[in-house]
């Protein structure tokens, strides 16, 4: 690694905060038992504590009460389980007695990430019908095209926070109304938002958060899924009676007491630290001729920037940034596993070329303010060095 | 170095070898579509006598592997009659680079392309073209083995994904022992359709997916 490595991919996972660590430590060392009831060894209960201490914590966060939240390993895990367990819960047909059999319909925006997206796929392969919102030019659903999409088989909306690569916040508020209003259940993927974009479950109507530790500071393999209390959700993760009997599996403490640090870390001044980082990086970036903003110019992540270059490719406008010491990320189909260009930017009305050319900076608490102009001062030189033998915009 | 690249792909994507354009070209070709993801632009300069190439420059809208491609692909053209540089193979190009990772094959494939699109554009233009094949499934055959099955960075009918060629009054019906919804489906259809629908007798290509 380069001497003077500046890391701007913080949307896909972020340096641990040493007192995260600091706070996780006892419990792989000390009290590392099992969380036991009551009347179990006292290094049970230590964890035990812990466990409850930790999750008071993370759903306080969210105005949630303790048994309202469940620790998974990460945010696809909570996703799965918003999606599958509500389908198994109110969708499946006759024969299965863990089903009401209200419905089998559910609706996801077009630019989800995977977990919700190939969650729905999945259910769909199994005979549920899947709408997929389509997104403004920003990347925001269409509240009328909700409301108008909702039918009496309908069981589940799930609509993200904000986006992933773009960055787009959502209308928590207003599409969490009309569920209410229609008696629908409500998921919100904020595995990009959460804590920094506030949430709160008691002026919110939303009935399933998606939260990870990973993306601010905390531990990778934690995450959580806030449940509004009486949500039917079916267990879909065999075994023990863990998390309130919905999430079987030895129960992850080090990761959860992480997890709480992590949240408890997150303040408004570092959250506003990065969107002015954030908007003079957007300014500086689109100074660079032939370059458009992917996303909302004010409703959108505090800590990303997603700018498109055209005549260039994302890749090697990555692969160039890595030699220079930038970690930063592209939508462009060439990096992607499947090489497919990004269903975000396709999704927002944009081509493949936009999508070949763009590229995501997120910031995160070890960015300091003279990256900005550090980061924008070489990916000014890439795409410049890359145009130069590029056979497009050249007349 | 973490990255799936060669050394050799690293140094040539760093320092491309004979990049740019030649402004009176003898022959050009542009291969790929800003739609469609890489495209690369080959420029030539030919002695009439011998037909042996003096200069050769390209352009890159692509990934590392196409860059590098390209660099390594108008180094070993340099200075060959066109009958040797249509006899460079993209197996030839891939092993002076030190192989490349078989998902980005296809992107090393377009930039071969792009050479032999440029040696055949002389061609045309100087009269040294025979008379024009019809298609035949044998051409298309020919042309399938082109299109990079990305899994294995094999191509389509080496991989045996190729189930049925048909040819028909201007229409191409290939059928892929592929499931429509696999991975790479829509890449692979755009790509067929990149390499049949050029063919001069060719009014329409249609892919159909089994399984």
């Amino acid at each position: 690694m380069e001497q003077h490595y500046i890391y701007l991919d913080n949307a896909a996972a972020t340096r641990l905060d040493e007192r995260v660590l600091e706070a996780m430590r006892p419990y792989f060392f000390d009290a590392y038992a099992v969380a036991t009831s009551q009347f179990g060894y006292s290094l049970g209960i230590d964890a035990r504590d812990a466990l409850d201490d930790a999750r008071a914590r993370v759903a306080a966060s969210l105005g949630a009460a303790p048994e309202e939240f469940i620790f998974t390993s990460g945010s696809t895990e909570s996703s799965n389980m918003a999606l599958k367990g509500v389908a198994m819960a109110l969708g499946a047909r006759s024969g299965d007695r863990r089903s009401s059999g209200k419905g089998q319909h559910i609706i996801v925006s077009r630019i989800e990430d995977f977990p919700v997206l190939h969650s729905a796929r999945a259910l769909e392969k199994q005979g549920f019908q899947v709408t997929y919102l389509d997104v403004d030019e920003y990347g925001r659903v269409s509240l009328d095209q909700l409301r108008d999409a909702i039918t009496p088989e309908t069981i589940l909306v799930s609509v993200q926070a904000a986006n992933q690569e773009i960055g787009t916040l959502q209308d928590v508020a207003a599409i969490g109304a009309i569920c209410r209003e229609k008696g629908v259940l409500f998921h919100t993927d904020a595995t990009h938002s959460f804590p920094r974009v506030p949430l709160d479950v008691r002026e919110t109507p939303v009935d399933l958060i998606t939260v990870t530790a990973h993306l601010i500071h905390g531990p990778k393999g934690v995450g959580g899924l806030y449940v509004r209390k009486g949500t039917p959700l079916a267990k879909w993760m065999d075994g023990g009676f863990q998390e309130s009997n919905l999430r079987a599996g030895t129960e992850n403490i080090p990761g959860a007491v992480g997890f709480a640090k992590a949240v408890e870390l997150v303040t408004p001044g570092e959250t506003a630290r990065m969107q002015g980082m954030r908007d003079r990086l957007i300014e500086r970036l689109l100074q660079i001729p032939h370059s458009r903003l992917n996303g909302h110019p004010t409703l959108r992540l505090p800590h990303n920037a997603n700018v498109s270059f055209r005549f260039v490719e994302g890749e090697s406008i990555l692969l160039h940034m890595d030699m220079r010491g930038f970690a930063v990320s592209t939508g462009s189909a060439c990096f992607s596993r499947s090489l497919e260009a990004s269903h975000v930017i396709l999704g927002i009305g944009g081509n493949h070329e936009r999508a070949h050319g763009s590229v995501r900076f997120t910031f995160g608490r070890f960015n300091q303010d003279r990256d900005v102009d550090a980061v924008a001062d070489a990916i000014s030189d890439v795409i410049e060095k890359l145009r130069a033998i590029s056979p497009l915009g050249k007349e | 170095m973490p990255l799936p690249y060669s050394e050799i792909v690293m140094e040539h994507f760093r320092h491309p070898r004979n990049v740019g354009r030649i402004e009176d070209a003898d022959a050009k070709a542009m291969e790929g579509s800003p739609a469609c993801g890489d495209m690369v632009a080959v420029y030539l300069k030919v002695d009439p006598e011998e037909l042996r190439i003096t200069d050769v420059k390209f352009e890159s809208y692509g990934c590392a592997s196409n860059i590098a491609t390209g660099s390594i692909i108008t180094e070993m053209a340099q200075g060959k009659t066109l009958e040797e540089v249509k006899a460079i193979t993209w197996k030839q190009a891939s092993e002076a680079l030190g192989g490349l990772p078989p998902v980005k094959v296809h992107c090393s494939v377009l930039a071969v392309d792009g050479l032999r699109a440029a040696v055949q554009n002389y061609e045309e233009r100087h009269g040294l073209v025979k008379e024009r094949v019809p298609t035949t499934v044998e051409v298309v055959r020919k042309r399938l083995k082109r299109v990079m099955n990305p899994v294995v960075g094999l191509d389509l009918v080496r991989t045996k994904l190729v189930e049925k060629i048909e040819v028909a009054d201007g229409t191409v019906r290939v059928v892929l022992h592929l499931p429509a919804d696999h991975q790479f489906a829509a890449n692979i259809l755009e790509e067929i359709a990149e390499k049949i629908e050029p063919l001069w007798d060719v009014d329409q290509v249609v892919v159909e997916f089994t399984e």
